[in-house]
């Protein structure tokens, strides 16, 4: 059954349902090819063992009604999971095993799903390569020694590679999206409120969202409707009415209005970028939606302003790990060396790098020329979208305004990097839903997506116009298998 | 000297000196539950056994408002007569501390729930209005114990979290009295309420305390120092005299006042710098993205209003309309929720033909003398509020005399025993039969028929000595009312 892995979440709920495969042999034939491929380095915490003895035990007493039934899946490693190691990619949290369940997590092993593993990304989800990860880099299937984005790396290369069905990971700034267009993946951020955050290590209070990662359009409908739900535990989650994803789906978005806004044509973008727009343009006009020209004005703004909104939150978010109570602590002269000792050796060097940064945007006498006028730019940047959709139902882009970039390349030059999030970070910052799906390759062969951006809460509007770009497009991801000798 | 008796001033050479102060006290909401967590508060738990994963701020856990204490912030505001907003913010106030587990107190900064009000203090010359600059709601931190090891620091979590108001006043106090009757009107009013039980020696009640100084008659304000975490009114007291007096005497010889945070050592009754201005931490205050501005409803806030007990100053009113007290019987009466309570228990169960002086001067005399004596709250009186009636009553009604009513109250310490039981038992009834007392007299006057002669050549003085051989003859029980009219009628 070497083609289990191929299949996709779809197809094995199916072939679980009638009893062609159970879930003992998915789980195995996923751990099989994991441990074939420990040179994608995804994996920070492998639960095998436990895994395929969940599996044995779902298959003792199968209950098919569960929307992943059986179905074994690494989740990335800032989901906090009950009595495994969630480390956040970070040495500050290597010996840090919670006690309790994010509510995401919570809500897909209540559907039935089995727990891989913990997956790689970048520490604290600071990072757009999975680089700044202290468990190493993450390998892109796609070309050995091609980064897979981040900070959902670990996730996206799961995916891709074909370790796991369907994944999990967190978009502050494109984390989902970013690392679904490197890998020919779709990656769904949900609508700021949509998924809990209970239970994920924090990045960003105000920016953070869970999301489905999968290799087609319905996988990530399906995974969404398991973990989207209104939770008490957080104050920001907000209780609207959510769709059946996955069966509400269809491929009829005629007389959709699409926008295309102008902005989003950056300098120095390539030719290869704009050329696929252009396809995606003519995709969208083939399943019989009208495209629009709109604007929105202050995305040039979007990116510095959201270096400023995050890296402050993060700053403050970040100041738990201390040493005292969890995680890694430095030996110390007293408490205030032990503190210095600990957060030194503890975080890496771009997390110490944003905890910087956040510190400084909102120290007195700066706060206002930094953090507020952010906050403002932040709502100038929402009523943009907020504007266009007054005439549109929908925005295309590009996902990234390049393909996945070697990994080393762009270490030394972090603004280079966060120029990576441009497309993905003002949906963010505006509290949008925002899918990314592959949409074709470049001249190397490393593929490329398309972002659909909704209106809020308006998440099964944007999977069915990817569902039906979907089929239009008909993306074949070039996965050589070259890490399995 | 000062005019007015609570003119408090510092004198040195020529120069005359205002105290002014402020203070920012805060108030540990009275909540089984914390401010974003459903971990218990007790006092006197066993260390961290009141901790949840909120409270510890372990990595992913998010704070949910309890409701409750919003509630009893909106309330303690309508008792202060503030004007409650219906939009505030929670604001994270950074700083790092072993025994503040997430690296920020959760606060509210810029929009607090509660905005300006005022209380009325009952000064010795007259009312004073304090005014309320704000009240706001706030996370307390842990508790870092380190004298427990030679070497490690123990921190104990099981504060961190809960709920307190900081209440501030504006700079409006004027002498260590006047923040003694602040913190008491403070205390009273949130007792009244329910919103904090106010206990000072469990930490319920503590407040920094604000301190400049300035010539008398000078409209501007000095340069201030803050005395943080002081706990008792005492403590508060000395420490305003001391820091007042230093601050005196930096300007009589010529030096300047710094800005600092200062602490005030309570064995050697004097202020210390704790850090100065430069030193003072950047908070680096920001919303807290994890919570929404907190908004509540006209209706939410109207439904908090409708259920305000009556309040001291409403009380006090009362007393002096409904039961004829004079202004100074009523405060005394209404400053504590518990005397007030005993007080109009005793009314009640006086029944119609009551004494109310009577009544108020056996509980501010006899009963607050025994309270002092034994180191008790009202609510822990000897006394029930029902016998106190019954033994008031047997004075009003003549049953007994009032001297032997103190003989009465006296055997009623034990155990609370009926006052009416007492006098049958002991036989201590009033003799208030006229003709039984009419022969006493007789007998009296004809034992001692000379005196009598001499009394009425105008001896007057001799008049005590026979109401003293009546009372004496009857064994203390003749009413003495009688024994007067009936003396005065046969001498």
């Amino acid at each position: 059954m070497s083609d289990i892995t191929k299949q996709s979440l779809t197809e094995l709920v199916k072939n679980i349902r009638n009893k062609k495969l159970s879930s003992t042999d998915i789980t195995k034939a996923f751990i099989d090819r994991s441990e074939k491929s420990k040179e994608l380095n995804v994996y920070i915490t492998e639960d095998f063992t436990s895994a395929l003895d969940k599996a044995k035990k779902f298959d003792q007493k199968p209950n098919l009604d569960l929307k992943l039934p059986g179905i074994p899946m690494a989740v990335k490693d800032l989901f906090c999971t009950k009595d495994v190691k969630t480390t956040a990619g970070s040495k500050i949290l290597n010996n840090f095993v919670p006690t309790y369940e994010s509510t995401v997590t919570d809500n897909i092993w209540k559907e039935g799903a089995i727990l891989l593993g913990k997956l790689n990304c970048d520490e604290f989800a600071m990072g757009s390569s999975n680089e700044t990860s202290f468990f190493g880099n993450v390998q892109n299937p796609i070309d050995k020694n091609l980064v897979p984005g981040g900070s959902s790396g670990g996730s996206a290369s799961a995916v891709a590679g074909q370790l796991t069905p369907i994944t999990i990971g967190t978009d502050t700034g494109g984390s989902i999206r970013q690392p679904a267009s490197f890998t020919g993946t779709v990656g769904l951020k949900p609508t700021y409120g949509s998924c809990s955050r209970y239970g994920i290590v924090a990045f960003a209070s105000s920016l953070d969202q869970a999301g489905p990662m999968a290799q087609n359009v319905k996988d990530c409908a399906l995974l969404q409707e398991v973990i989207s739900t209104y939770d008490l535990k957080d104050s920001t989650s907000i209780d609207f009415k959510r769709n059946q994803y996955s069966k509400e789906l269809t491929n009829n978005i005629k007389g959709k209005k699409i926008g295309i806004p102008k902005e989003y044509r950056v300098d120095g973008m390539p030719k290869e970028i704009e050329d696929l727009w252009q396809k995606g343009i003519q995709y969208v006009k083939d399943c019989g939606a009208e495209t629009i020209d709109i604007s929105l004005p202050h995305t040039s703004y979007a990116l510095p302003t959201y270096y400023i909104v995050a890296p402050a939150e993060a700053s403050s978010n970040l100041a738990r790990y201390d040493g005292v109570k969890y995680g890694f602590r430095a030996k110390g002269e007293n408490l205030i060396d032990m503190y210095e000792k600990t957060r030194s050796e503890g975080f890496g060097a771009e997390v110490q790098r944003r905890i910087m940064i956040g510190t400084y945007v909102l120290s007195s006498g700066y706060y206002d020329a930094y953090y507020l006028k952010a906050q403002k730019v932040r709502k100038l940047i929402k009523n943009d979208f907020d504007e266009a959709y007054k005439k549109v139902d929908a925005i295309l882009t590009p996902s990234t305004p390049s393909s996945a970039f070697k990994i080393g390349e762009k270490t030394n030059d972090p603004v280079s990097m966060y120029l990576n999030d441009i497309f993905t970070v003002p949906v963010n910052l505006a509290g949008l839903p925002g899918i990314s799906i592959p949409a074709g390759h470049d001249s190397k062969g490393y593929p490329l997506g398309l972002q659909i951006i909704g209106k809020a809460f308006d998440e099964q509007n944007i999977l069915n116009i990817a569902f039906a770009m979907e089929e239009k497009i008909n993306f074949k991801n070039k996965i050589t298998d070259w890490w399995i000798k | 000297m000062s005019k007015k008796n609570s003119e408090y001033l510092i004198n040195r050479k020529d120069n005359q000196y205002e105290v002014v102060i402020g203070l920012e006290v805060h108030a540990q909401v009275l909540s089984e539950s914390k401010l974003f967590s459903t971990s218990a508060t007790k006092f006197g738990a066993e260390p961290n056994t009141q901790v949840s994963l909120v409270d510890a701020a372990f990595p992913g856990m998010l704070p949910v408002i309890n409701e409750f204490c919003v509630k009893q912030a909106i309330k303690t505001g309508i008792g202060l007569n503030a004007k409650i907003n219906k939009r505030s913010v929670f604001d994270r106030k950074n700083y790092f501390y072993a025994d503040l587990p997430q690296g920020y107190q959760i606060s509210q900064f810029k929009d607090p729930i509660v905005g300006e009000g005022k209380v009325i203090l009952d000064m010795p010359d007259g009312q004073k209005e304090v005014g309320i600059e704000r009240l706001h709601l706030e996370q307390d931190a842990g508790k870092s114990i380190h004298d427990l090891d030679p070497q490690n620091t123990f921190v104990d979590l099981n504060r961190s979290g809960v709920a307190l108001m900081e209440i501030v006043s504006k700079p409006d106090l004027r002498s260590p009295d006047e923040v003694s009757a602040y913190i008491k009107k403070l205390r009273s009013i949130m007792r009244y309420l329910g919103t904090c039980d106010g206990n000072m020696q469990e930490g319920s009640l503590r407040a920094d305390v604000n301190v400049s100084v300035r010539a008398k008659g000078s409209k501007e304000f000095g340069t201030r120092c803050e005395i943080k975490n002081v706990n008792s009114i005492k403590f508060m007291q000395m420490a305003i005299e001391y820091e007042a007096n230093r601050q005196v005497d930096l300007i009589e010889e010529g030096k300047s006042i710094d800005q600092e945070t200062r602490l005030f050592d309570t064995k050697k009754n004097e202020t210390r710098s704790m850090r100065s201005k430069e030193d003072a931490h950047d908070y680096r205050y920001f919303p807290d993205p994890d919570l929404l501005p907190l908004e509540v409803s006209d209706e939410f806030v109207k439904e908090v209003k409708n259920n305000i007990p009556e309040l001291p100053d409403d009380k006090k009113k009362r007393f002096i309309d409904e039961f004829k007290l004079s202004p100074y019987e009523a405060t005394i009466l209404v400053s504590d929720i518990d005397t007030a309570k005993y007080f109009e228990e005793v009314v009640a169960k006086m029944g119609k033909n009551k004494d109310m002086k009577l009544a108020v001067n056996w509980i501010t005399g006899e009963l607050f003398a025994v309270l002092n004596n034994k180191n008790l709250e009202i609510s822990q009186s000897p006394v029930s509020a029902k016998n106190l009636a019954i033994l008031v009553n047997l004075i009003k009604n003549g049953t007994i005399s009032g001297k032997i009513a103190k003989t009465v109250f006296e055997l009623m310490l034990d155990g609370d025993k009926d006052p009416q039981k007492i006098v049958e038992e002991k036989g201590l009834k009033q003799q208030s039969d006229p003709k039984a007392i009419e022969a006493l007299i007789d007998k009296i006057i004809n034992d001692n028929r000379e005196k009598a002669i001499e009394y009425k050549q105008g001896k007057e003085k001799l008049f005590g000595f026979f109401v003293g051989q009546a009372m004496k003859a009857s064994g203390g029980k003749a009413n003495p009312q009688l024994i007067n009219e009936i003396l005065k009628k046969k001498l």
